[in-house]
């Protein structure tokens, strides 16, 4: 890790907004990232993995709202990160790739014209100019026949195409740290795998960090440097990834990376873990793991917080990570 | 009776489609529409006179001299009812045109920053609703005094609001698309999306809506100069050179009949063209 890190997120809070209560969906989310280093969040549907994204990016949907938190950004090379306002880093260093490039193109602009645009948009370039850097663009990104496929519109395309372009229209704003919302998920495995090298490409050329979300830990194991593991809006587990994923030492961890299933080990019935995550009206200072976990006691019942993602090391939120540790790599 | 074998092999292509009387009627009224559209644009090259010529061949059957025949005033009925279809596609083309982008920019807007905006476009859209348009129509056209600008705006005032209400549903549900967050995180303004992004998305029904909307402007165009309140008095217009026409019904039928003939495969050619926009009744389209 460099000296700053590119992007640093601290203390995150996000809450639905209703009338009488506001339950808390994000509590307290904190994590950095650097230059060239790509943080990966794991965790099951609904605890919050897309919700940090969007919340990070301004791009909340109606009626959920940041109650607490900062993001610093670091908008010059080599700069400190600063405190950003959401209005302030659309376009101007984070750049976002959705789960699905049928959704987030626009279905009635060619996808040459869109790239152009956006790379004019940020000034100093003329029309000629703006277009020939969105064809080196397509063609950075692996598009064939960039020229030819300039002026083709997103239904023209197919899946793994429209990933490509979308990943170039996030690359035309210059991003400094890029946001990737389960890029591959939509995608067979053999496009996938070829989306998840073009991105190791362009985070190792232009220096980008990132931050990639999944529910697939076999990618996050591809491509992520550290990993943070997320349970009912908290990140419960952080750590290099090959710490966490082959010795996990918080029990959901533990319970969620057991559950994929493996060609070479033992052929067993599939594990999953009982039961499912709090509401977050329900969520409580205790663990919130607590109902599902089979090393419950009363130190659990206590203050859990989440854990603070900024540090280095690998660490774990479970008050007994330091007796479970030892019994859990053996298994 | 024998069961033959269905019909199959390589030539057959069983594919769904619309009826072949539907798919004539909209060959017809395409073509129709491009010739008319065609005479409006030539007719000063195709009139055999000066439409507002008047002679001392009063009343003229249609013959050799006159292919349409004269009217009351000498005036050749051919070239008349040219130049009435510049009056009348342009009129319906503007009747149609303005409200539509009238009310798609308030619909659009209203709904796309929704709030205090959204509730009063949605109050005045449901009086304008309960309100009789054709009554309205004559009414504001009547104070306005006749005229091309008062037809206009009469048409504005009253049309507006369909428009808003398409637009408004539409812009609501494409917001919601992740093209349009997609837009924000480019570095784009909120009113930058709405014009890039939004509109282009929701603009396909207000289309269909305004082929639709054209055959009744031009309907309500004709019936307004055929009151009288329509387009200034000497004005070729189909609508009022039936009207002029009333007097001479039983005696010189060509004068009533061929601009009215001319409304009715004007207005249904409009009207089936704006049918095969909104794919209604199509089969696997």
């Amino acid at each position: 890790m460099t000296s700053h890190p590119l992007l640093e997120v601290d203390g995150l809070r996000v809450a639905i907004r209703r009338q009488d209560t506001a339950p808390t969906v994000l509590d307290g989310v904190s994590f950095a990232v650097g230059a060239s280093q790509c943080l990966g969040i794991v965790g099951e549907s609904g605890c919050g993995k897309s919700l940090t994204l969007r919340a990070v990016m301004g791009l909340l949907p109606p009626g959920i709202e940041r109650t607490g938190g900062r993001i610093r950004l670091s908008l010059q090379p080599g700069a400190a990160p600063s405190d950003v306002q959401a209005d302030q880093v659309a376009g101007r260093g984070l750049a976002m790739v959705f789960q699905d490039s049928h959704a987030s193109l626009d279905p009635t602009m060619r996808v040459g014209t869109f790239i152009a645009e956006t790379v004019r948009r940020r000034g100093g370039t003329s029309r000629s100019d703006a277009r020939r850097r969105a064809v080196e663009l397509l063609a950075s990104v692996g598009v064939p026949d960039p020229k030819l496929r300039f002026n083709a519109y997103p239904h023209e395309l197919s899946g793994g195409m429209r990933q490509r372009v979308a990943i170039a229209l996030a690359l035309a704003t210059d991003p400094r740290v890029l946001l990737c919302d389960e890029p591959t998920t939509a995608l067979d495995v053999t496009l996938q795998a070829q989306i998840l090298r073009l991105l190791d490409t362009a985070r190792a050329e232009r220096g980008l960090g990132m931050v990639f979300v999944s529910h697939d830990i076999a990618v996050i194991r591809q491509i992520a440097d550290v990993v943070a593991v997320m349970y009912a809006g908290q990140i419960i587990e952080i750590g290099p990834v090959s710490d966490v994923l082959d010795r996990p030492r918080h029990p959901y961890a533990r319970a969620l990376i057991d559950a994929v299933p493996s060609l070479d080990g033992p052929v067993g019935p599939f594990r999953s873990v009982p039961g499912s995550p709090p509401a977050p009206i329900d969520y409580g200072s205790a663990c919130r793991f607590l109902d599902r976990c089979g090393h419950r006691d009363t130190a659990c019942e206590g203050v859990v917080n989440g854990i603070d993602g900024r540090g280095a090391g690998h660490r774990s939120a479970c008050v007994h990570s330091g007796t479970l540790a030892s019994g859990l790599e053996a298994t | 009776m024998t069961v033959s074998p269905p019909a199959s092999g390589p030539d057959v292509v069983v594919k769904p489609r619309a009826s072949r009387a539907r798919l004539w009627t909209r060959s017809a009224a395409a073509w129709l529409l491009a010739l008319t559209i065609l005479a409006a644009v030539f007719a000063p090259l195709l009139a055999p006179a000066d439409p507002g010529q008047l002679t001392l061949d009063q009343l003229q059957p249609p013959g050799a001299d006159h292919l349409l025949g004269t009217d009351a005033l000498g005036r050749d009925v051919l070239s008349r009812l040219l130049f009435a279809l510049r009056t009348d596609l342009m009129l319906m083309v503007f009747a149609a045109g303005l409200p539509m982008l009238i009310g798609t920019l308030i619909g659009a807007v209203a709904a796309y920053y929704g709030g205090v905006l959204d509730a009063a476009l949605r109050w005045v859209a449901d009086i304008f609703q309960a309100l009789p348009v054709y009554v309205l129509l004559i009414a504001l056209v009547f104070v306005l005094g006749p005229g091309t600008s008062s037809l206009l705006v009469a048409f504005s005032v009253l049309g507006w609001v369909v428009y808003a209400r398409l637009i408004r549903t539409e812009v609501r549900r494409v917001r919601e698309q992740e093209y349009v967050s997609a837009g924000y995180l480019l570095g784009l303004s909120r009113t930058a999306v709405l014009f890039k992004h939004v509109l282009p998305n929701s603009l396909r029904q207000s289309f269909v809506y305004l082929a639709t909307d054209m055959g009744m402007a031009l309907q309500g165009i004709a019936v307004l100069s055929f009151f009288g309140l329509g387009v200034k008095a000497g004005t070729p217009e189909l609508g009022a050179m039936v009207s002029e026409a009333q007097l001479y019904l039983r005696s010189h039928w060509w004068l009533a009949a061929f601009p009215g003939v001319t409304i009715v495969i004007l207005g249904s050619s409009v009207a089936a063209l704006g049918d095969r926009l909104s794919g209604r009744g199509e089969v696997g389209r």
